[in-house]
C-alpha cells in the first residue's frame, strides 16, 4: 500500500497538517504568545517563577567571542549543554558530557577544541538556527542526566517525553528515543525513535521509526513497548500546568526524565507535530472533539489529569 | 473546512463570480478573444474622387460615414494631394472639405476607411422623430395613379410597416398595372425611383427619408453606392430596400451619407467630379478591433486597461500576471500535495529565469550554479565567518560563476548560456546557503531531495507560466486573477489530508492489533 485512502485516516482519526494549523494552532493558539514558547529563555524564566521544575540555566552568550564569560560560567562544571534560545526541531543543540583540558568531549564522543565550540556559539547568536534567522542567543544549561529507567533503550542523547495539551488537557504523548542514527537527539526527523504512550496508563504502545512501525531499538534490539513510565502522573501534571502558564490551547510540552531530579520541562512547541499519531496508532482527533465537546475543563490540575485519564481510558479500553 | 469558513466561502465566491463576470461580459460583449493570436475580419473602403482643375481655386466636399450602423470604424485616413483638408461634423452628418488656391490638371483626393462588424447591430435607427409631412400635391394624371395605388395599397396592409412593404411589391413589380406605369415613366436611374417612392409615401402622410451607401461583403474595385428607404412608424426607423421590399439593414451594408446631402460637390472646375469605391477585405488582430469596439461603446473596462500601456510595460505585465499562477501552484503542491521546497517562492522565481533560458538549459545552469556555490560553501564552512559575510560571500561568488560562465558559453558559441545573466542571484545564494545547512544537519539525502523537489517545482511553474494560451488569458482578461485569489483563500481553508501524508500515516490507517 503506498497511499492511505482519505477515508481510512479520517475513520483512524488522523489529524493532517491543514487541519492542525487551520483548525488548532490558528485557533486555539494567539500568535502574540508565541514569543513564550519560541523564547527558550523565555519559557525557562516563567517556568521558573511559578515553580515548575526545568534544567538549570548556567548563563546566557550575546555577544560574539565572548569567551570570558563563556569560561566563567562553566567554571567547575563537567558537563553542560548549549542551546539556540530561539531554535526548533533540536537544531544546534551541542551536548558536552565532559571537558578534557582545553577540548569538550561530545555526547557522541568526538572531542572538539575551544575554538569549535566558539564558532559553534557565533553560528547560534548569528541566528543560523533561529525561525527566521533573527540574531539569537546562546543559552548554557545543566545536562540532564537521564533516569537509568532508559538505559536499554537509549543510544546516547537524552530521550524525552512530548505530551500535547489540548485546552489544558494532556490527550497523547510519545516518549522519543534517541538512536545512532539521529546522532543521539531526540528528534523523529533526525532519525530518532518515537514509541507512543497511552494517556490513562502511562504505558508505552508502539514504535514510529521514520513513517514505518517498529517494535524494537534499532540500535539496541530491545523491544520498546509495555514499559510504564516512571512519574507519570507528574508528568502530566507538569504539562498541564505548562498549558496554564503560557495560555496556548494546543501546546506540545516537552519533558526529560532526570536521574536525580526527576521530570523537568525542557521546552514547549506551539505547532507540535503530528507524529505522536504514528507512534500511538491513533489520531489525534478523537482525543480533540473529545475535549472540545466538554461542557466544562476542570480548573484543578490534579482533577483534568483524573478527567484526561478517564477520557483516554474510555476511547480504547483495550490499550489501558 | 468547518466554523467560520463560511466567510471564506462568500468572499471566495464573489470574487470568483466577479472575475468570470467581467471575463465573460469582455468576451461576450466586447468580444476580446479566448484564444490567442485570432484575427478577424475587417474592411477597408476607399473612396476616390477625381477632378479636372483648371488654375482656379477648388473647393471640394465629400460626405462621409460617422458611426455607421452596425461596424465600427478602425481607423481612417486622407490623402489630400496639396489640397487644404477640413473635416465637418453637424449632428450626423460628416463631410470631408478639401480646397487649393490653385491647381492644373487631374488630380485626386482619396479616403480610407477601415471597418469591423459592430458586436451587436444597433437597434435604433438614429434621426429625430419626423413630423408628418404636408399633404403632397401632384400633377394630373400622375395625382390620380398614385392616389389608386394608394387606395389599393391601404386595403392589404395593416400598419406602415406592411403599407410599405406592399407599395414597394407593387411598384416594382414587372408586369403592370396601368398605375404603376404611368408612375414609373420618365425615371432612369435608381436614385430618381428612391426619390419617386419618397414623394408617393409623402401623399400616404407616411414620413420617410433616403441613405446611400455600399456593400462591402464582397471585396471588389467598383463599388456601386446603393440606396436604402427609411420609414418612420410613428416610434422608430424601419429600414426597406426601395427595389425589393425587403426590410431590415443588410448585414453587410454601409451607410455612406443621408439623402438629402450631395455625396460630393466642387466649386471651381468645369466637368462633373468621379467619384467611386473600392472595397478590400484584410485581417486584423482580434484584440485591437475589440478596443476600438469597446471605445465605441463608451467601456472604461477596455479603455483604463493593460492594453492601453505602452508596449514595453505591456510585456512586463505579461510576465507578472502569470507570477499569481506560479504561487497558485506553489500553494497546490504544499498544502495538496505536500511537497517541500527551499523558500516558500523561490521555485517560481528559478521558473521566471528559465522562461529566459529555456527549461532544459535552465535546469542545466541551475544544477551547475547551485554545485559549483555548494562546492565554495562548503570551502567557506572550513573558514569559519559570521553568517552575513558568509551570505555575501557566497552572493559574490555565485555572480562570480555566472559571468565566468557566460564567458565560456560566449567563447564557445553557445548562446544559451549567456542567458544565466537572468537567474536571480540572491535567491541562488540563499538557496546555496540552505542547501548547504540543511546538508550538514539532515545530510546530503534529504538536501538533494529537497532540491530536486524545488527543481521540479520551478519546472512545473516554469510549464504553466509560459503557457501561451494562459499568459493570452490573464494578460487580456487580468480578472481571472480574481478567480486565483479565489481558489487561493478556498485553499487556505482546506483542512483535508495532504497527498504526502495519505503516503506519511498510511501505517496508521488500520486500527492496531490488539
Amino acid at each position: 500500500m503506498i497511499f492511505a485512502r482519505p477515508s481510512q485516516l479520517r475513520a483512524q482519526g488522523i489529524l493532517g497538517m491543514n487541519e492542525r494549523n487551520a483548525d488548532y494552532v490558528m485557533r486555539y493558539n494567539p500568535r502574540r504568545l508565541y514569543p513564550l514558547v519560541d523564547d527558550k529563555l523565555q519559557t525557562k524564566r516563567l517556568a521558573q517563577e511559578n515553580g515548575i521544575a526545568v534544567p538549570e540555566l548556567y548563563g546566557i552568550v550575546e555577544v560574539q567571542g565572548d569567551a570570558h564569560h563563556m569560561a566563567r560560567m562553566i567554571e567547575g562544571r563537567a558537563s553542560f549543554v548549549v542551546k539556540p534560545a530561539q531554535g526548533s526541531g533540536g537544531e544546534g543543540v551541542l551536548v558536552i558530557k565532559a571537558r578534557a583540558g582545553d577540548s569538550y568531549r561530545l555526547s557522541n564522543g568526538t572531542l572538539i577544541p575551544e575554538e569549535t565550540l566558539q564558532y559553534h556559539l557565533s553560528r547560534i547568536i548569528s541566528g543560523l538556527f533561529s525561525l527566521g534567522g533573527l540574531p539569537d542567543k546562546a543559552l548554557i544549561e545543566y545536562m540532564v542526566r537521564f533516569d537509568p529507567f532508559f538505559e536499554s533503550v537509549s543510544y546516547q542523547g537524552v530521550p524525552d517525553i512530548r505530551v500535547i495539551v489540548f485546552l489544558g488537557m494532556p490527550i497523547a504523548a510519545m516518549v522519543r528515543l534517541p538512536t545512532r542514527k539521529s546522532d543521539g537527539k531526540a528528534n523523529l526527523h533526525q532519525g530518532a525513535l518515537g514509541v507512543g504512550i497511552d494517556i490513562a496508563s502511562g504505558e508505552t504502545t508502539y514504535g514510529v521509526s521514520g513513517n514505518s512501525p517498529a517494535t524494537t531499538h534499532p540500535d539496541t534490539g530491545e523491544p520498546i513497548q509495555g514499559f510504564v513510565i516512571p512519574h507519570w502522573n507528574t508528568i502530566l501534571e507538569l504539562a498541564a500546568r505548562c498549558a496554564d502558564l503560557v495560555g496556548l490551547g494546543y501546546l506540545g510540552v516537552d519533558i526529560v526524565l532526570d536521574r536525580d531530579l526527576g521530570p523537568l520541562v525542557l521546552e514547549l512547541n506551539a505547532r507540535p507535530g503530528l507524529n505522536v499519531q504514528l507512534a500511538n496508532r491513533v489520531g489525534l482527533l478523537g482525543a480533540l472533539h473529545r475535549v472540545e465537546d466538554l461542557a466544562e475543563i476542570p480548573r484543578s490540575i490534579p482533577d483534568r489529569i483524573a478527567l484526561a485519564r478517564e477520557l483516554a481510558t474510555s476511547a480504547h479500553p483495550a490499550a489501558g | 473546512m468547518r466554523r467560520g469558513s463560511w466567510h471564506v466561502q462568500i468572499l471566495a465566491f464573489v470574487l470568483m463570480a466577479t472575475g468570470l463576470g467581467l471575463c465573460w461580459y469582455k468576451s461576450a460583449y466586447l468580444r476580446l478573444p479566448l484564444q490567442p493570436g485570432e484575427d478577424t475580419e475587417t474592411w477597408m473602403v476607399q473612396a476616390r474622387v477625381t477632378l479636372d482643375a483648371r488654375s482656379r481655386p477648388i473647393k471640394a466636399s465629400l460626405a462621409i460615414p460617422l458611426n455607421p450602423a452596425g461596424f465600427v470604424v478602425l481607423d481612417e485616413d486622407f490623402i489630400s494631394g496639396g489640397f487644404g483638408l477640413a473635416v465637418e461634423t453637424d449632428h450626423d452628418r460628416r463631410r470631408a472639405s478639401w480646397a487649393v488656391r490653385r491647381a492644373d490638371g487631374k488630380k485626386t483626393l482619396y479616403y480610407r476607411l477601415s471597418l469591423a462588424k459592430a458586436a451587436f447591430t444597433a437597434t435604433t435607427v438614429p434621426g429625430a422623430v419626423p413630423t408628418y409631412p404636408p399633404k403632397a400635391t401632384y400633377d394630373e394624371p400622375y395625382g390620380s395613379a398614385v392616389r389608386a395605388l394608394l387606395a389599393g395599397v391601404r386595403q392589404e396592409s395593416a400598419d406602415v410597416a406592411t403599407f410599405t412593404r406592399e407599395l414597394l411589391l407593387r411598384l416594382n413589380m414587372s408586369t403592370g398595372d396601368e398605375n404603376v406605369e404611368l408612375i414609373r415613366e420618365g425615371v432612369d436611374n435608381p436614385t430618381d425611383w428612391v426619390h419617386r417612392i419618397v414623394d408617393i409615401l409623402q401623399g400616404a402622410r407616411i414620413p420617410s427619408r433616403v441613405v446611400y451607401g455600399l456593400r462591402v461583403g464582397t471585396p471588389r474595385n467598383d463599388t456601386p453606392i446603393e440606396s436604402l428607404l427609411l420609414v418612420h412608424n410613428g416610434t422608430e426607423w424601419l429600414y426597406f430596400n426601395p427595389t425589393t421590399g425587403e426590410r431590415g439593414l443588410p448585414e453587410d451594408f454601409l451607410i455612406w451619407h443621408e439623402g438629402d446631402t450631395p455625396l460630393v460637390t466642387v466649386d471651381g472646375i468645369d466637368r462633373a467630379p468621379e467619384v467611386s469605391f473600392s472595397v478590400t477585405q484584410t485581417q486584423r488582430d482580434v484584440i485591437q478591433v475589440a478596443r476600438k469596439r469597446a471605445d465605441h461603446l463608451g467601456s472604461v473596462l477596455v479603455r483604463f486597461s493593460l492594453l492601453s500601456l505602452p508596449v514595453n510595460l505591456q510585456n512586463v505585465y505579461r510576465v507578472l500576471l502569470m507570477v499569481p499562477l506560479g504561487a497558485f501552484l506553489v500553494v497546490v503542491l504544499r498544502n495538496i500535495v505536500g511537497l517541500k521546497t527551499f523558500g516558500t517562492f523561490m521555485p517560481i522565481l528559478i521558473a521566471l529565469a528559465f522562461r529566459e533560458t529555456q527549461l532544459l538549459w535552465g535546469i542545466v545552469l541551475f544544477v551547475l550554479l547551485v554545485s559549483l556555490g555548494l562546492l565554495f560553501r562548503f570551502y567557506l564552512e572550513r573558514l569559519r565567518l559570521l553568517l552575513v559575510p558568509r551570505l555575501a560571500a557566497v552572493l559574490t561568488i555565485v555572480v562570480l560563476l555566472m559571468a565566468v560562465v557566460s564567458v565560456i558559453s560566449a567563447e564557445t558559441g553557445m548562446q544559451r548560456g549567456l542567458s544565466i545573466a537572468l537567474f536571480p542571484m540572491v535567491i541562488l545564494a540563499m538557496t546555496i546557503e540552505r542547501m548547504s545547512i540543511i546538508w550538514e544537519e539532515h545530510g546530503a539525502g534529504e538536501s538533494i531531495k529537497q532540491g530536486v523537489g524545488s527543481l521540479v517545482i520551478a519546472s512545473l511553474g516554469y510549464l504553466v507560466m509560459t503557457n501561451e494560451r494562459l499568459q493570452h488569458l490573464v494578460f487580456v482578461f487580468p480578472e481571472l486573477l480574481l478567480v486565483v485569489l479565489g481558489l487561493m483563500l478556498l485553499l487556505g481553508r482546506y483542512t483535508g489530508y495532504r497527498l504526502s501524508e495519505l503516503r506519511r500515516f498510511r501505517a496508521a490507517a488500520q486500527p492496531p492489533p490488539t
